[in-house]
């Protein structure tokens, strides 16, 4: 090292920049964390069982610190007492990087430069908050590792220690001068010459700045900006790609789409639209003055009524690309995002309560029979677990729903789908930025993160280097975004902004063209605060750096606001001003770089044109049916439908969210005598002296979309809407979302499945009188791979639609759970069976192809649900649970083994529809028809019960018993008869991790 | 009577504040709510409370360990003016997070020669847990904890567990009736609900005068019966038992 750093150690120097190291290690005596997961984990990868790992996390500090003060640092803020030692030395020192005797390696782990590094900028605040001449600080970890062969250490490093796209990996000593980042930044305004060229040179222009934008697009372009007698500037073309993108303006399904199926064709101007969005017009229509939607598929979440001085809204968006390659990072800003889209909805929601769906391939796949490139699933499971725990439970929202659902079909593009659910008063719904406010960003810093096409290296971290990660992946940081929610909350009530929105995809492009559409908007992009020099104005403009908000600041109220966000240390920052010309201009340094029409950005985009086609799937028999009837056969289908992933307990998952923070939680995700049963939908109270309920619940099944996604998308709107009433909600008052996650829709069976589904949820929708009120659509997902073979190989996710449902309890002590009460009760069926095994648990587990795929009876379904909803409001119903995957046998051993105690049915009576008798008890038993609930009811309510129910199939089916057995029977034939434990324990097992 | 004011403190990450401050005004507290910027730049607004209430949260996200950031801020800047206010016999509580900020500045178990007698740290899964626990009090000295048994509340926290530095530190607070608030059995199966690793099933720790308390567990979670777990199964009183806590606080000043 130099003379500077000696000086540092030697403690003679006078005034220096030092550099030192602190690693931090458990104390004698104390469990090592990190090691002990590490070595669960390696063992997936079929590393040696041999194999030990010591670790340690440490930070680098530099500045003018003496080693009596980085000791000190050491000692009073980075080490824990009583628990951990630590060792602190110059960066690069002998001292510091000994490895031990039976751990030869040295690994040291850093984040890449520019990946936020929340602990970094944390300790680095408290640092100069206690006196210290702090210039920069990065945390690392650091590994010991027992002698392993190149191959090993080299899978061990790349896919358990290190991810390389947010990450470094050094092997031996740290060797570094400087952590500051950044460099001078050249004013250079850019000019990209269009005219003149034809169309293969346009699209050439358009691959190589990698704006995804068309021949069409370009020439569009090209003309308007010839009309204008000139050339764009690189950040006009920029802002034309980012606004016209699939993901701001979902070009695809808001486009024209020429649709046929076995009905004939139908041609979409706007595909969406005409079916989803025009649902929800009809059923407000027809509401007249009892509509109680507010504001849908506008801003940026749905907003519905909830009572006389509130309004309560709901988005839920994807983040798959992200958590495919960084889970923990892409979940952690997933959640983050739409957090910002509740607090970006009307005037600012508060967030109340957080849903997390996802779907996976096995957890238990064996790395050998994993396409090349993928992460293994389980990794991917718990980085995408902690993700969404680490961020919702740091902003304090409780996560209260989800589901998980596995396929191998997920393996290379993994869905993760966040939703947010927010509280506003409802004179705040609506937001009219007005000409001459100020445009006003808070929160995060601006850096390169998620800029496309930016460089995105692991560099050597010994150079003079401003190359900073770039790329989709990111990491969030949930303090930064706490902060900006406690002021923001405070400034709406105090009236100081005119508006507000959220800055996602596109960064500030996307934010500010929104808000200035109608008015026109000036920005100057020399005052946006840096998190270090040298970004381009272009690459201000479209950073997706996290954690910010764009507000519509009157000039007068700027000294209130400024000064509301100093007082809690949120950065405040004058970016812009509303100017009424209907110009988009952006200035570098009183330079304009851009003067673009916003008609042209929001209205200039060509139409896209595309085919789909949809052929029914033909039907065909159940096969393998079977005649036995012995009860232990039966049985051992139930216990391996009750440990399919998809059907066992997500527990592992479920009590790592803080689902209670807030104080409002009544039904909890996990319900029953020991906190551990499936509940239904969650219940919360967003108010705490009031016990009027915001009911969530979801519906989701991608294994009937590959027989039919018209009853796919029913059935999971039906699923989602049974599970709300199950718990108590209102059926007349569920509003729900659409995501909708599908494979390549440029081939058109593709798109044409997706727009099956979507004239399926029209129908439905109306029906039943459920307004979509927000949805999402991330399409083109598939994975593409060269086999052993040398063959090129694509596997598309199955048709995915999740369904979110928001409902409403107006008194939530009028809630029920889904476990058993008291032994003496009677249990019901509510609604028919029918003879539905296509993509049902049954023929997962038993491997049965075929048969019919559940539909939906939308007159019957909405006369159950009613009548359901009655009979829980009337206080008839000790416990309910819908029936789902698995069917009737399923749900009895949830609510058996939930409630601690046994039941005894017969399926003899249950009301049938189209049912052969040769298959009567299996679909009793394991059919997956749609509105069909299970409910204990106390002997002495059972007349007033059953005159709820006069035009609803029921059937009493049994008694809750003491004994904790399940027993089924059929002709008194017992044709399920099991211990509860036992079939709690395998429901319990498969997922129970460490 | 009076009201007792309570002052809930607000920091980057603090997050229980809102319920928590709901759970002093139904116990009958006038609640006033800070930030730690106000209180470091206007130390004197601590004397204007009877209660200083340190709530749940991540404060600056638990970076580099829970709490000991917000502890730092606190023993630099108002170290004096918390001693001050628990001389003057005035309470002070910290729940979750509030409980890791003060076992860290050393205001609720004094610092000695060898260092902090005792910290928390990660829960031994090395994971967050959101569960509900069965506890048992020993109410001779936590002035909280007046004329209670048994409580069950939730906690919610990556690093719960309780370590002291020798059983000579544990020895000493137990004497001292110090250990009020211990992780117990639910229903007599004999396996305590410990899920974090504390030793000694600590879960919460008072100093010699009982007059500070700080404690995992939530009980500002369960006021009302509507948020215990197994409400619509039992015929519960409509004040949950998280009650006590906030109730005992204030009547103290009655």
């Amino acid at each position: 090292m130099n003379n500077a750093v000696e000086n540092c150690a030697s403690g003679t120097s006078q005034k220096t920049t030092c550099l030192w190291q602190i690693d931090i290690w458990p104390e004698a005596g104390q469990p090592d964390r990190i090691a002990n997961e590490l070595a669960s984990d390696a063992a997936d990868l079929r590393l040696p069982s041999s194999l030990r790992i010591r670790s340690a996390r440490g930070f680098l500090i530099e500045g003018d610190i003496t080693l009596e003060q980085a000791e000190n640092i050491g000692i009073n803020l980075l080490a824990e007492p009583v628990v951990e030692r630590f060792q602190l030395a110059e960066v690069g020192s002998n001292e510091i990087n000994v490895a031990a005797d039976d751990c030869p390696n040295l690994i040291y782990v850093l984040p890449l430069p520019g990946v936020t590094d929340p602990q970094a900028e944390s300790a680095m605040q408290a640092m100069r908050n206690l006196g210290y001449q702090v210039t920069a600080v990065r945390t690392f970890r650091k590994f010991v590792v027992s002698d392993l062969d190149q191959r090993d250490l080299q899978t061990l490093t790349s896919k358990l220690l290190s991810n390389d796209s947010i990450e470094s990996a050094v092997h031996g000593a740290l060797q570094l001068d400087r952590l500051e980042l950044g460099t001078e930044y050249q004013f250079e305004k850019g000019v990209v010459r269009l005219t003149g060229l034809n169309a293969d040179e346009l699209l050439d222009i358009s691959r190589q700045w990698q704006l995804s934008l068309s021949a069409v697009e370009m020439e569009t372009i090209q003309a308007h900006f010839g009309d204008l007698g000139r050339e764009p500037t690189d950040v006009e073309l920029e802002t034309v790609a980012q606004t016209w993108s699939e993901h701001c303006s979902h070009k695809t399904l808001a486009g024209r789409i020429n649709y046929s199926d076995e009905n004939g064709t139908r041609l979409f101007e706007n595909m969406l639209k005409e079916t989803i969005f025009s649902a929800t017009m009809q059923i407000r229509d027809e509401l007249g003055d009892e509509d109680w939607c507010v504001s849908v598929f506008r801003d940026n979440a749905g907003i519905v009524r909830f009572d006389d001085q509130h309004n309560i809204c709901f988005k839920v968006e994807t983040h798959n690309r992200p958590s495919a390659l960084e889970p923990y990072g892409g979940a952690n800003t997933g959640i983050g995002g739409v957090i910002r889209d509740t607090l970006g909805t009307g005037m600012g929601a508060k967030p109340i309560c957080n849903t997390d769906v996802f779907c996976f391939a096995d957890p238990n796949s064996a790395v050998e029979d994993l396409p090349p490139g993928v992460m293994h699933p389980r990794r991917i499971m718990k980085g995408v677990v902690a993700g969404v725990r680490d961020y919702g439970n740091r902003m304090g929202i409780p996560t209260v729903n989800g589901a998980v659902y596995f396929d191998r079909r997920y393996v290379g593009n993994p869905l993760v789908f966040c939703g947010n659910v927010g509280l506003l008063p409802n004179q705040k719904s609506f937001k009219e930025p007005q000409a001459n406010d100020l445009i006003v960003s808070i929160g995060g810093k601006t850096g390169r993160d998620g800029i496309h096409g930016a460089t995105f290296s692991s560099a050597e971290l010994t150079e003079d280097s401003d190359i900073t990660s770039g790329g989709a992946v990111q990491i969030g940081n949930a303090i930064t975004e706490k902060m900006l929610m406690d002021v923001m909350l405070t400034a709406r009530d105090r009236n100081l902004y005119t508006a507000v929105t959220d800055c996602g995809a596109g960064g500030y492009s996307s934010a500010v063209g929104e808000m200035g559409e109608e008015i026109g908007a000036e920005v100057w992009l020399d005052k946006v605060p840096l998190k270090y020099q040298g970004l381009s104005y272009t690459e201000i403009w479209i950073s997706e750096a996290q954690e910010r908000m764009v507000f519509s600041v009157p000039e007068a109220n700027w000294p209130a606001f400024r000064d509301l966000c100093a007082s809690e240390s949120v950065e405040a920052t004058v970016i812009g001003q509303f100017k009424p010309n209907g110009q988009l201009v952006l200035k570098y340094e009183d330079q304009v770089v851009a003067d673009v029409a916003m008609a042209f950005l929001h209205d200039g985009r060509p139409p896209v044109i595309r085919e789909a086609t949809y052929q029914p799937v033909p039907a065909t028999e159940l096969s393998n049916a079977p005649s036995r009837s012995e009860a232990s056969q039966w049985t051992g289908d139930l216990l391996k439908i009750l440990g399919s992933l998809n059907v066992a307990s997500k527990h592992w998952i479920i009590r790592q969210y803080d689902h209670e923070v807030q104080g409002g939680s009544v039904i909890k995700p996990l319900v029953g005598i020991q906190n551990d049963g499936p509940g239904d939908a969650a219940v919360v109270r967003p108010l705490l002296d009031s016990y009027r309920g915001v009911v969530v619940s979801c519906g989701m099944n991608p294994h009937f979309g590959d027989f039919d996604t018209w009853h796919m998308a029913t059935s999971a709107i039906d699923e989602a809407i049974r599970n709300c009433v199950a718990v108590g909600a209102d059926p007349n008052r569920i509003a729900v979302l659409d995501n909708f996650c599908w494979g390549y829709t440029d081939r058109p069976e593709t798109l044409g499945s997706l727009v099956r589904a979507a004239l399926a949820c029209h129908d439905l929708s109306i029906e039943m009188q459920t307004p979509f009120i927000s949805g999402k659509d991330s399409l083109h997902n598939e994975f593409s791979y060269t086999n052993a073979d040398g063959q090129r190989e694509v596997i598309s996710i199955p048709s995915t639609l999740l369904i979110s449902a928001m409902g409403q309890v107006s008194d939530v002590r009028k809630c029920v759970t889904m476990d058993l009460k008291s032994a003496g009760n009677l249990i019901y069926q509510i609604g028919q069976t029918g003879n539905h095994f296509a993509g049902s648990h049954w023929s997962l587990v038993t491997g049965a192809n075929g048969g019919a795929v559940p539909t939906v009876d939308g007159e019957l379904a909405k006369k159950t649900f009613n009548a359901v909803h009655r009979a829980i409001h009337g206080g008839l119903i000790r416990s309910c649970h819908d029936l789902s995957e698995g069917g009737l046998a399923a749900a009895i051993a949830e609510m058996a083994f939930a409630g601690g105690l046994g039941a005894e049915i017969t399926v003899d009576q249950i009301v049938t529809n189209d049912v052969p008798e040769t298959v009567r008890v299996l679909a009793c038993l394991f059919s997956e028809s749609n509105s069909r609930f299970v409910a204990e009811v106390l002997p002495e309510c059972q007349s007033d019960f059953e005159a709820m129910f006069t035009d609803v199939p029921l059937t009493l089916l049994g008694k809750v018993s003491e004994q904790s057995k399940l027993v089924i029977e059929s002709e008194t034939a017992k044709v399920i008869d099991a211990p509860v434990d036992q079939l709690k324990e395998a429901w319990q097992n498969p997922l129970d991790w460490n | 009577m009076t009201q007792p004011n309570v002052l809930i403190l607000r920091a980057p990450g603090t997050n229980c504040d809102q319920e928590t401050g709901f759970a002093f005004e139904k116990a009958g507290g006038s609640v006033a709510y800070h930030h730690i910027n106000q209180l470091v730049e206007s130390p004197r607004l601590i004397a204007d409370a009877q209660i200083l209430c340190l709530p749940g949260g991540f404060s600056y996200g638990d970076d580099i360990a829970a709490g000991r950031i917000l502890a730092s801020q606190f023993q630099s800047k108002l170290a004096d003016v918390i001693h001050e206010f628990h001389a003057a016999d005035k309470l002070i509580l910290g729940i979750c997070n509030g409980f890791q900020i003060l076992i860290k500045t050393g205001f609720l178990l004094q610092q000695t020669d060898e260092g902090l007698p005792a910290t928390l740290t990660w829960n031994d899964c090395g994971r967050f847990i959101d569960r509900w626990v069965n506890l048992k009090t020993d109410s001779s000295v936590c002035v909280f904890l007046k004329d209670t048994d048994q409580l069950y509340l939730p906690i919610a926290h990556a690093e719960g567990k309780f370590v002291p530095r020798s059983d000579a530190v544990l020895n000493a607070l137990r004497d001292g009736n110090q250990l009020a608030l211990t992780y117990a059995s639910g229903n007599g199966n004999g396996s305590v609900d410990n899920f974090n690793g504390s030793v000694a099933d600590v879960a919460g720790v008072c100093d010699p005068t009982g007059r500070i308390f700080g404690l995992m567990p939530h009980p500002e979670r369960f006021i009302d019966r509507t948020q215990h777990p197994h409400w619509t199964r039992l015929e519960l009183p409509e004040n949950g038992d998280g009650m006590a806590i906030f109730q005992n606080a204030i009547d103290y000043f009655a």
